[in-house]
């Protein structure tokens, strides 16, 4: 099973079928690419794409708006915009990924409980999570808040404390469905041991639709911690943080838009960019050799969305 | 024949009753013992914090009145007793009964989150509807919008939208107080984002339809290209979509938090804030608990409506 399963195209309603768009290499997808190679770029050396420091203050040149000298403007103390959205690139990032791994590794400990614990730990985890997708993501989010106090680790935790419910449905209908397959089955036909089938047969298998899920995870995480920095309960301002920028460009709104509109901007680019390449991994992993007629593209990612 | 089928909905709504109930019951439970996770002396706290310096009597007499000298599980009872009774305690920080506060806030963040959700299924139909199978070109277009929409944080948006309309235009007011033209930014703003994740689920359901064999037969028949999407397909392409309206709801709740936080427009979601920062427990306690009833709600509705629209699921099956 190499090729992925597509439909045969009906001779009356002959259009590319959603399958077939993902074979070549789109340029959305090389944009994405690109960007993202950049974030990584900005967050391990910053210096590289913005020499100046990004705590120089210029009491003067405060508010500046847009120019050749300043691209994204000044703020309130003159600093240069855009030398702070790339010095704040490492910081948006780190808590996107550690709060998807906080997520996801919180999801897999729920998902393996319920799959290998027996009927009645999977009546326990199953209803718990149903109950967990009555409190919406920033809900839960906030709830978490309340009980660590406001600030970036506690934003971060809290992010993805509330997705876990969302991977933990999407990793347990996996597990169940790779150790339901011929090849667990014929694993266990030649006598390895139980552990044996779960860390080496069941758990590669069951995660590799994961990658996909992750990427779309990473920009859906960046956006929520940054949603919570600006209602102040993240990052705090004098970081040169994506979410703590908006969080002190909010009283200059309708003064100074650039303030707003270039962090923000770099935080639709990141979704964006982890959206289109999330998709096309989801996509091209379908055809990988996964069984079932999974190969509609973006269908992980529609479950995936934070509840 | 219809007796059975009677019995068989009295049968599915007795059933449905005890879920959401049990999960009603199961996420009051959930909060209470995150609430009690809060550090510091919810005594204190209820007098205003470790600020207010308050007397060992005043703390005793709070202490008494609320059972938290009592042994966590005789307080989880009272609490259990107080919300059968509707009784949600009162704010630490604005000293009302949450209930009141509740009454206030609900009907505004409702008229907000209900328009939001129509003016979504409105763009979602229209953007699927219109580029689904369309030309290659404007696949992509059409995919591009899907994606862009789904993507864009609230507070972005409603600032780009002010900035826009509200300081360059003058068209609408940045603040959102009673009037209906203070409400277009902020429902334009939650109802974006939706509108994208609508989309996206719609299109891949109406592709989906537009192939299936009673597509090909209708098409057979002579049915139009148009006819063929709105008499037939549309449907199809409702019914995922509408069971992700729950979601969309609770969705909606937490982008209200940031657009009323953003327009200054009194709500569930800016009560919510304010609460969350100087930890006042009940009406933390109190929102939840309403906006978990409202996903309880929608999810029984859209269940029911998805099994009228589509006949082959039935009342009997499960």
């Amino acid at each position: 099973m190499t090729h992925t399963t597509s439909p045969a195209v009906d001779p009356l309603l002959a259009v590319p079928t959603p399958g077939r768009r993902w074979r070549r290499v789109t340029l959305g997808e090389v944009v994405a690419v690109v960007f993202a190679v950049s974030l990584v770029v900005a967050s391990v050396a910053p210096g590289f794409l913005a020499p100046q420091n990004p705590a120089a203050v210029a009491p003067l040149d405060s508010f500046q708006p847009p120019s050749l000298a300043h691209p994204f403007g000044t703020d309130e103390s003159g600093r240069d915009v855009y030398t702070r959205i790339v010095h704040g690139a490492g910081s948006s990032l780190l808590i996107g990924l550690a709060a998807t791994g906080i997520g996801l590794a919180t999801a897999l400990l729920l998902a393996l409980v319920a799959v290998f614990g027996g009927r009645f730990a999977d009546a326990v985890v199953g209803r718990t999570v149903e109950v967990l997708f009555a409190f919406p993501a920033l809900l839960s989010a906030l709830l978490v808040i309340l009980v660590l106090g406001p600030g970036p680790v506690a934003a971060t935790v809290a992010v993805g404390l509330s997705t876990a419910p969302g991977y933990a449905r999407i990793i347990r209908t996996s597990l169940l469905r790779v150790r339901a397959s011929g090849y667990v089955e014929s694993a266990r036909l030649l006598g390895h041991s139980p552990a044996r089938i779960v860390l080496r047969t069941i758990l590669p298998n069951a995660l590799s639709p994961l990658l996909a899920l992750a990427t779309l995870g990473v920009g859906q995480a960046v956006v929520w911690a940054s949603s919570l920095s600006f209602l102040g309960l993240g990052a705090q301002p004098p970081a040169p943080e994506w979410g703590a920028m908006l969080a002190s460009a909010r009283v200059y709104l309708t003064t100074a838009w650039w303030l707003t509109v270039f962090p923000g901007l770099l935080i639709l680019a990141t979704t964006l960019a982890t959206t289109t390449i999330g998709r096309s991994l989801d996509a091209r992993s379908a055809g990988w050799g996964q069984s079932g007629p999974s190969g509609q593209s973006g269908q992980s990612g529609q479950s995936g969305r934070p509840s | 024949m219809s007796g059975s089928r009677a019995q068989a909905i009295v049968r599915w709504t007795a059933r449905t009753v005890l879920r959401a109930t049990v999960v009603l019951w199961a996420s009051a439970t959930l909060v209470f013992f995150i609430t009690r996770l809060v550090p510091g002396d919810p005594a204190e706290a209820a007098l205003g914090g470790p600020g207010s310096q308050a007397s060992e009597e005043a703390l005793d007499a709070v202490r008494q009145r609320y059972g938290f000298d009592q042994p966590l599980i005789v307080q989880y009872g009272i609490a259990m007793l107080a919300l059968l009774r509707l009784d949600l305690g009162t704010s630490y920080a604005l000293r009302q009964p949450v209930v009141q506060i509740l009454a206030d806030t609900v009907p505004g963040t409702a008229t907000l989150a209900v328009l939001a959700l129509l003016l979504a299924w409105a763009m979602a139909l229209a953007l699927t509807l219109s580029h689904t199978r369309s030309s290659r070109a404007g696949a992509a277009i059409g995919d591009t919008v899907e994606i862009v929409a789904s993507a864009v944080p609230h507070f972005w948006l409603a600032t780009i939208l002010i900035a826009v309309f509200s300081t360059a235009l003058a068209w609408f007011p940045p603040v959102s107080t009673g009037t209906p033209a203070g409400l277009v930014l902020p429902v334009v703003t939650l109802a974006v984002p939706i509108a994208g994740f609508l989309a996206h689920v719609m299109r891949g359901s109406l592709d989906e339809a537009l192939s299936a064999p009673f597509a090909t037969s209708a098409v057979a028949r002579g049915e139009t290209a148009t006819g063929l999407r709105f008499r037939h397909a549309l449907r199809h392409a409702a019914l995922p979509a509408l069971g992700l309206s729950a979601w969309a709801f609770g969705y909606l709740i937490g982008g209200a938090v940031v657009v009323e936080t953003i327009f200054a427009r009194p709500g569930l979601g800016r009560s919510l804030l304010q609460a969350v920062t100087v930890r006042d427990v009940p009406v933390v306690t109190g929102v939840v608990l309403v906006s978990a009833l409202v996903y309880v709600i929608l999810t029984v509705v859209t269940d029911a409506l998805t099994r009228i629209i589509d006949p082959r699921i039935g009342i009997v099956t499960r």
